[in-house]
């Protein structure tokens, strides 16, 4: 397949079309799909979704993964809440989980890039650890609600801004800042170096383990920032959500977009894409009213066609199945 | 008197002195303390719930450790957190240590029934707490699903009839599909919408997965979708506060109803009703079901005749209807049940 032919058939192609006729066909044939309305909901339902999964590209796209995205969300989150609940100030509670989520991504990093564990490993342990951590050792009960007398926090992912809910513009800042970095700066291109051939990039020179640690800093700072746009958004934070199936959601919608689980491959548009046809797909099936079990096997029924399709247009070779692929 | 005989004279008498003070601690008996406290010191008992992180399984915990205390029977826990298959272990493992009784929040129907089964058949009582699964043990202490899920109906009437000239639309947003109180609790609304078919119509059914994230977005569409909607019936309040904040995002606080239910600890319930965030809720108050388990816990260890589950019985907690009219006191914190017991 020559390079063109591969060019016209990406993935990220096909799932955005995917997406385009599914939006049609809703927009068609449900009533109230296709509103002003309904749109902005559909994008909101998936905002805190995309910001986990610009987090994940980047982690992704330098050939790891971070699977522990979900937990650190959830306790660093949950642990500010308690905190303030507690009687100590927001300002000084959001610093203590804010250090917690760093020292998270710190540790990952350090695992990952100085004592070489492949990363999907490394981070499905470090949730584990973190939830277990934090469930035992920083909070009490599973469900912290967010502190009543702060206006001005709640206004981080409860508010609109000229009819836009604010989990919008933040998955749009958070995306903008990514995609600049991935494509606009040295540390960006050296990201896509690493994912595509570590090797090469170790030999032209690229600080492969620093720019490791700090890969797994940036997606902990994201999830950080997730769980405070989920905190706001409905009041509290609900630490059971590190058990659930949050994470594959987070996986997939940047592969789903056509972001290599090779590395190497990507970017912000990618996790855009994919999240739309997640909110399209899911928007529309609560329209339709479709039993949850359904909209979970037609949900994983897609995420294994994106992964064959992904398989087959980017196949592994002596190139890049190497050490480190997950 | 030479130095050896006063020595052991004065030891003799301190002796003496020693005994009496015994005497004088051991309280006297009614004619049944003596005998209670003889059964239910030393006994030991295990508690496995569905997992430890969360308000109802803490209540309890807190109540069978103050009764553990003051008994002086030994309490063990074991934390499956969510996992069933965990569960299984736990209490494989239990069945082998052979404690006097085992009390269990089943995950579901169906994971544990062969086990407590095993665990009722090696001599050791089986207490279910607030799940039941499909086989019947020594006794079940908890809410009564069906019922309240009815009575959550009968309110959704009573806000959104449409012979009260309401719209009469409800949506209703599920939790787990396979926890048993769901399983039961589908059945009541059903039931309830046959009820009160000429006056409720269900525009939605979905489910949340427990997740308030997946609440608020559901809950978001369906408001879109159906501009007269009347009212939501959500299943738990850890999931409801995403309902709410859809709401309320919607400026529908007072108008659109949303009638939770939960054990009724403060922060989750009745906070929730103080900022409008739930119009009713319905509480299975954790704390009485704490003292209630407590209770039954300490009846099956006196009862050392009977082979267990051979007179199974329920005690099925009392539900209150909570709105700002009654709310005051009704709610409770686990620090209070920690120190002043259930």
């Amino acid at each position: 397949m020559s390079s063109a032919d591969r060019a016209a058939f990406s993935q990220e192609k096909i799932v955005l079309t995917i997406a385009a006729a599914m939006f049609v066909a809703f927009s068609l044939l449900l009533d109230g799909f296709f509103t002003a309305g309904n749109i902005v909901s559909l994008v909101q339902n998936v905002s805190i979704l995309g910001v986990l999964g610009v987090g994940m590209a980047l982690t992704i796209i330098g050939r790891g993964i971070d699977l522990s995205m979900v937990a650190n969300m959830a306790i660093s989150v949950a642990w500010v809440l308690f905190l303030a609940n507690g009687g100590t100030p927001l300002p000084l509670a959001i610093l203590c989980g804010l250090a917690f989520c760093l020292t998270v991504g710190l540790l990952n990093g350090i695992l990952i890039a100085y004592l070489e564990i492949p990363a999907i490993f490394a981070t499905l342990a470090m949730g584990t650890a973190v939830y277990g951590f934090g469930q035992s050792m920083l909070i009490e009960g599973d469900v912290i609600f967010v502190p009543r007398t702060e206006a001005w926090f709640k206004a981080i992912g409860g508010s609109t801004i000229m009819g836009i809910p604010s989990p919008v513009i933040w998955f749009a800042a958070i995306g903008a800042a990514v995609a600049a970095l991935l494509g606009f700066t040295r540390p960006g291109r050296f990201i896509f170096g690493m994912g595509d051939n570590p090797l090469a990039a170790r030999i032209t020179g690229v600080p492969m383990r620093p720019m490791m640690v700090a890969q797994y800093v940036a997606s902990s700072l994201i999830a950080f920032a997730a769980g405070v746009f989920t905190a706001t958004l409905v009041d509290s934070m609900n630490t059971r959500v590190a058990a659930s199936t949050l994470i594959y959601d987070v996986i997939l919608v940047a592969v789903i977009g056509g972001i290599g689980l090779s590395g190497g491959k990507g970017g912000v548009r990618n996790v855009v894409v994919g999240t739309l046809l997640i909110g399209t797909l899911l928007n529309g099936m609560t329209i339709m009213d479709v039993p949850y079990t359904v909209q979970n096997i037609v949900k994983s029924l897609i995420l294994l066609v994106a992964i064959v399709t992904d398989s087959i247009l980017n196949p592994r070779d002596e190139q890049t199945s190497q050490q480190g692929d997950i | 008197m030479s130095l050896r005989k006063l020595v052991i004279t004065a030891s003799a008498a301190l002796g003496m002195v020693a005994a009496a003070g015994v005497a004088n601690a051991e309280r006297p008996d009614d004619g049944q303390w003596g005998a209670t406290a003889e059964s239910l010191r030393g006994k030991t008992v295990a508690y496995v719930p569905i997992a430890m992180g969360f308000d109802l399984t803490q209540a309890w915990a807190a109540a069978l450790e103050h009764s553990a205390k003051e008994w002086g029977f030994e309490l063990t826990i074991r934390d499956p957190n969510w996992d069933p298959a965990a569960g299984v272990q736990a209490l494989s493992q239990l069945i082998d240590e052979k404690p006097d009784m085992i009390v269990v929040q089943p995950a579901d129907p169906q994971s544990y029934v062969r086990l407590l089964k095993k665990a009722v058949d090696s001599g050791i009582r089986v207490v279910e707490i607030n799940m039941k699964s499909l086989t019947t043990t020594d006794a079940y202490v908890g809410a009564d699903w069906y019922g309240i899920a009815s009575q959550g109906m009968d309110l959704l009437h009573n806000y959104c009839a449409k012979g009260n000239g309401q719209s009469g639309k409800i949506a209703l947003i599920s939790g787990t599909p396979t926890n048993p109180g769901m399983i039961i609790g589908m059945q009541a609304i059903n039931d309830g919408l046959e009820r009160y078919k000429d006056d409720l119509e269900l525009v939605a059914n979905q489910s949340a997965d427990f997740d308030p994230t997946k609440a608020h977005a559901i809950a978001t569409t369906i408001l879109k979708q159906h501009d007269d909607l009347c009212g939501f019936y959500g299943v738990w309040d850890g999931q409801d506060v995403g309902t709410a904040a859809a709401i309320k995002e919607a400026g529908k606080t007072g108008e659109v109803v949303l009638v939770s239910s939960g054990g009724g600890r403060l922060a989750a319930a009745c906070d929730n009703i103080a900022n409008d965030n739930f119009t009713a809720y319905l509480s299975y108050d954790g704390r009485g079901q704490g003292r209630d388990l407590a209770a039954v816990v300490k009846m099956l260890l006196q009862d050392t005749d009977g082979t267990p589950a051979s007179s199974p019985f329920g005690l099925y907690s009392p539900v209150t209807a909570l709105t700002k009219d009654n709310m005051d006191g009704a709610c409770w914190t686990i620090d209070d049940i920690k120190a002043n017991g259930p």
